[in-house]
């Protein structure tokens, strides 16, 4: 962790990969739960399996929660370096001039994702884990459907999700294509990157949206 | 035109500064940013006033010395200048222009708008340079066939002038554009291949020591950068750095 923590590319190559790693695993977690639009069954099956297999709770999870925190340690501590490293301020900055808003607030994207995934710990994975490894219920691989559609009852809540995915797209449209950049990749495939970039940025958190409002309607 | 300064003063290093304000009358559009700064200083002398200290030299924008940061942004609102080449047509009468020095921590300000920008010179001779045998028996460089768009990359990483630009204009004080320019002047040339590791590996070694901000990726550097430096170049640094490390 030293050697990371040593040089400025090497943090940024560690928040890259972490990046890239969280983004994975965004991919997965969307493809399991936009089942739950389609077919009850499925998406039971599914959660099963992921909330039952041992490779997924006691390796992938803890990699996952350490992942996480990572990048959202990491992100704090650039951050205050970078505020170190500019001294004093300018009276005025006209940052509008050459960078996009979304590159230049990373940490106000990323903030309102951490405050997100507080409640979203709060919402599943707290009871789960309550479920599971405190009370130890008898496992019913058919509770998990109406678990997730009971959450989306609430307007409040589909409000607060919608407006964090809307944060996260604005997070990751900066994000994707930087960890590229960050890791060393510019090149001819670049402008295909970014495109995909963009479709994902999009496309990701406008299909979790869809599924909360989904379910809320459709209660 | 009439315009309305506001100017970073400082007395010294150690002095606290403040924005002061100057009233200009009979600034002419074709006049250099720094001619205006000439009259400015001219009437502040006439008035016993000290005149505001800022860095020039060559004014034809190849030098790197002139720095600030004029309204917001580094060399002020015109691509691809320095402030030398900046001209007072890009500004219009009745204007208010906020002048400040370049702001990072690795560049002290010294005086009014001068900043010590010598944080790098100091990581150029960590390994921005490549070590040539002068014994009389040097080969000529244009013997070695280099390829053509190697050559070019090479070349126009090479036109960075140093003038500190990229760190004032990034949001996080950050000096990789610089940096990731005068690695990559030598990593895309054969005749950089022998001390390539240890350039690499020094220069942000020296980058980081002198308390540079981390990159993230905004662009702003390469877009105020007078010169042009394609952000293609810290990549290539990236990729060359990392390579380093596992070389060792």
């Amino acid at each position: 962790m030293g050697v990371v923590l040593s040089s400025t590319i090497l943090r940024k190559v560690a928040m890259a990969l972490s990046g890239l790693f969280l983004m994975l695993f965004l991919l997965q977690h969307f493809a399991i739960n936009i089942t739950s639009v389609f077919s009850e069954a499925i998406f039971n099956q599914f959660s099963h399996f992921m909330g039952t297999n041992a490779l997924v709770q006691f390796v992938l999870q803890p990699i996952l929660i350490f992942g996480v925190i990572f990048h959202f340690v990491m992100g704090f501590v650039l951050d205050i370096q970078n505020r170190r490293a500019r001294g004093t301020r300018y009276a005025v900055y006209k940052g509008n001039a050459n960078a996009s808003w979304v590159s230049r607030n990373m940490l106000i994207s990323g903030g309102t994702v951490l405050a997100f995934l507080v409640l979203h710990f709060y919402d599943f994975w707290v009871p789960e884990m309550n479920y599971k490894y405190i009370e130890f219920l008898p496992e019913d691989p058919n509770r998990y459907y109406e678990e997730l559609v009971h959450k989306f009852e609430d307007l409040t809540r589909v409000i607060l999700y919608v407006v964090s995915f809307f944060f996260l797209a604005l997070h990751l449209s900066h994000g994707f294509s930087s960890s590229f950049q960050s890791m060393g990749f510019n090149n001819k495939f670049t402008p295909v990157l970014k495109s995909i970039g963009k479709v994902y940025a999009v496309g990701i958190p406008a299909g979790f949206a869809f599924i909360a409002i989904f379910h809320f309607l459709n209660h | 035109m009439k315009l309305t300064l506001k100017i970073w003063r400082q007395e010294n290093a150690t002095a606290k500064g403040s924005m002061q304000t100057y009233s200009l009358d009979g600034v002419s559009p074709d006049m250099s940013f720094l001619e205006m700064m000439d009259v400015l200083n001219e009437q502040l002398m006439e008035q016993g006033i000290d005149p505001v200290a800022f860095d020039h030299d060559c004014r034809e924008g190849i030098c790197g010395s002139c720095s600030m940061f004029i309204n917001g942004e580094a060399h002020g609102p015109d691509r691809l200048v320095t402030t030398c080449q900046l001209h007072m047509r890009k500004f219009k009468d009745g204007d208010t222009i906020h002048i400040e020095p370049f702001r990072a921590k690795p560049f002290p300000v010294i005086k009014d708008l001068v900043v010590d920008r010598t944080a790098f010179d100091r990581i150029q001779h960590a390994g921005g340079f490549v070590s040539v045998n002068t014994s009389g028996n040097t080969q000529d460089a244009n013997a070695i066939p280099i390829e053509k768009a190697d050559a070019d990359k090479a070349f126009d990483a090479a036109t960075c002038i140093g003038c500190g630009a990229c760190v004032a204009t990034c949001k996080n004080a950050s000096a990789m554009l610089f940096v990731s320019a005068k690695v990559s002047q030598y990593a895309l040339l054969p005749q950089g291949q022998v001390e390539a590791t240890d350039r690499v590996l020094n220069m942000v070694s020296q980058m980081d020591e002198e308390g540079f901000g981390n990159c993230t990726n905004t662009g702003a550097c390469e877009v105020e950068c007078p010169k042009g430096i394609s952000l293609e170049n810290i990549a290539r640094m990236n990729r060359e750095y990392l390579s380093a490390n596992v070389k060792g």
